[in-house]
């Protein structure tokens, strides 16, 4: 649902966009330890097959974004990570598009980026509990914050979309719900059962630090 | 490796005489072409395009048939309601709603728009499989770490694939059916972060067996690739003139 295909942006959008991400991609893999590739790539991995599962939510199901998640565990390496499966989807399923990477890129691991960035480090003192309740709020807030930023380029491309913004908003709702609870549950049982995955820097990233 | 279930390695098709960069640079001029033409008629010529080298470039069409039959949700939501939002003269009336003419129009465009571009990617980029489009992408300046980066999670989503389908099976066996309601969420909650328990296990074997193997990091050199074969530039400079054709006929006849 976040993914836009190619024909529906403006090409100016379509270009900030893509100017955003490969900045973004830039500055993530740099911070990247060449080491830590395979641990990202499998991290990588296992949230593009979260991904897949549909959680049912009301009369609807949805596909889960975990951007929020993401952010929360693996920091930086959510913007090359949501690239990744965003190439990924167009080679295997055809889904997504090629000239709305850069877009679709920022729209989905943005917010969750940012989210994790700010709140992993209060998460590594928190109960279980309490830092689900956290991890919903960043699960939720970052599925809105994609469901913005979707409006936002349909609103920017062409002033015909731009009066569709707000349905398309209100088609998030449910994602938002999902979100939230299903990264809140999910940080709150790694919380229990893999505690040192909120340790104080990020896992994959702390690759470097090896001898 | 096998990926016999989620995504088959693409079939041969009659494009595989060009370069993989070749195919992903005509894609990418072709999409450009989309988005520049505005008439109706210049889009249907691009959609005509594309369907006809879809089909004759595909051995099996019934793929691309599914995958022209699902659209995003969210489309669907602004090409149901584009007619109705634009301000124009009325077309058709639904109770209080009218649809215009120019709304009708621009829901009609994005169709198009968008049918041509599935189209192109499908034929260009999709059949091309994960594997070689990675490479073709190194080769046309995607960063080494990007492409490694790939690669590598290409080759684990199978992988873990299997361990979320192990674990799915294991809640069926316990009478799991999902519905809309807590239990459900709470499961899947679980299941997500065995997941992530299970991929952060692996990492770290693979890491430390990648580290027995003597891996410091370094991503092997690129290797300079062969210089673009005289069809691969025919294909490129035939996809360039008729790229140029069709947008310069819809400028100069809007």
């Amino acid at each position: 649902m976040a993914h836009i295909p190619d024909g529906v942006l403006s090409l100016p959008v379509l270009v900030a966009g893509g100017t955003l991400a490969a900045g973004g991609l830039a500055l993530a893999l740099r911070r990247l330890d060449d080491r830590a590739l395979p641990k990202v790539a499998i991290l990588a991995a296992a949230f593009f097959v979260a991904s897949l599962i549909a959680i049912p939510i009301g009369p609807t199901s949805v596909h889960l974004l975990l951007a929020g998640l993401m952010g929360l565990v693996i920091g930086w390496a959510t913007l090359p990570a949501v690239f990744v499966g965003l190439l990924l989807q167009t080679v295997m399923f055809g889904f997504g598009g090629l000239s709305t990477l850069g877009v679709n890129t920022v729209n989905i691991a943005g917010p969750g980026l940012v989210l994790g960035l700010a709140l992993a480090p209060v998460l590594t003192r928190l109960s279980p509990a309490r830092a689900g309740l956290l991890a919903a709020l960043a699960g939720g807030l970052a599925a809105a914050g994609t469901g913005g930023l979707v409006a936002l380029a349909l609103v920017a491309s062409s002033k015909s979309l731009a009066a569709t913004a707000p349905i398309v908003l209100a088609t998030y709702l449910p994602l938002v719900v999902g979100e939230a609870i299903v990264t809140g549950l999910a940080v709150s049982f790694l919380k229990r059962v893999r505690p040192e995955t909120f340790a104080a820097a990020p896992a994959p990233l702390a690759a470097g630090v090896h001898p | 490796m096998s990926d016999a279930s989620l995504a088959p390695d693409a079939a041969p098709d009659r494009l595989d005489r060009l370069a993989p960069r070749a195919r992903l640079l005509i894609a990418a001029i072709a999409i450009v072409a989309a988005i520049l033409t505005g008439s109706l008629p210049g889009l249907a010529a691009l959609l005509a395009i594309a369907a006809f080298l879809a089909l004759t470039a595909t051995a099996d069409p019934r793929p691309l048939v599914a995958r022209l039959a699902h659209v995003e949700g969210f489309l669907v939501v602004a090409l149901a309601i584009l007619p109705f939002t634009t301000p124009g003269t009325p077309v058709v009336a639904i109770g209080p709603l009218a649809a215009s003419a120019e709304g009708l129009r621009q829901a009609l465009t994005i169709a198009l728009r968008v049918n041509a571009c599935i189209l192109i990617v499908y034929t260009f980029v999709g059949a091309l499989g994960p594997v070689r489009f990675a490479r073709a992408g190194g080769e046309l300046g995607l960063p080494p770490r990007l492409v490694a980066l790939f690669n590598l999670t290409y080759r684990h989503v199978e992988l873990i694939r299997g361990e979320y389908l192990r674990l799915a099976e294991a809640m069926r066996a316990r009478a799991f059916v999902p519905r809309s309601r807590w239990h459900t969420w709470r499961s899947y909650a679980n299941l997500i972060g065995m997941i992530v328990v299970r991929a952060l296990d692996r990492a770290e074997r693979v890491d430390e067996a990648m580290r027995c193997r003597a891996y410091a990091g370094r991503i092997a050199a690129r290797v300079a690739p062969p210089p673009l074969r005289r069809h691969d530039r025919l294909a490129l400079a035939a996809a360039l003139a008729l790229a140029a054709l069709v947008v310069g006929l819809d400028r100069l006849l809007a």
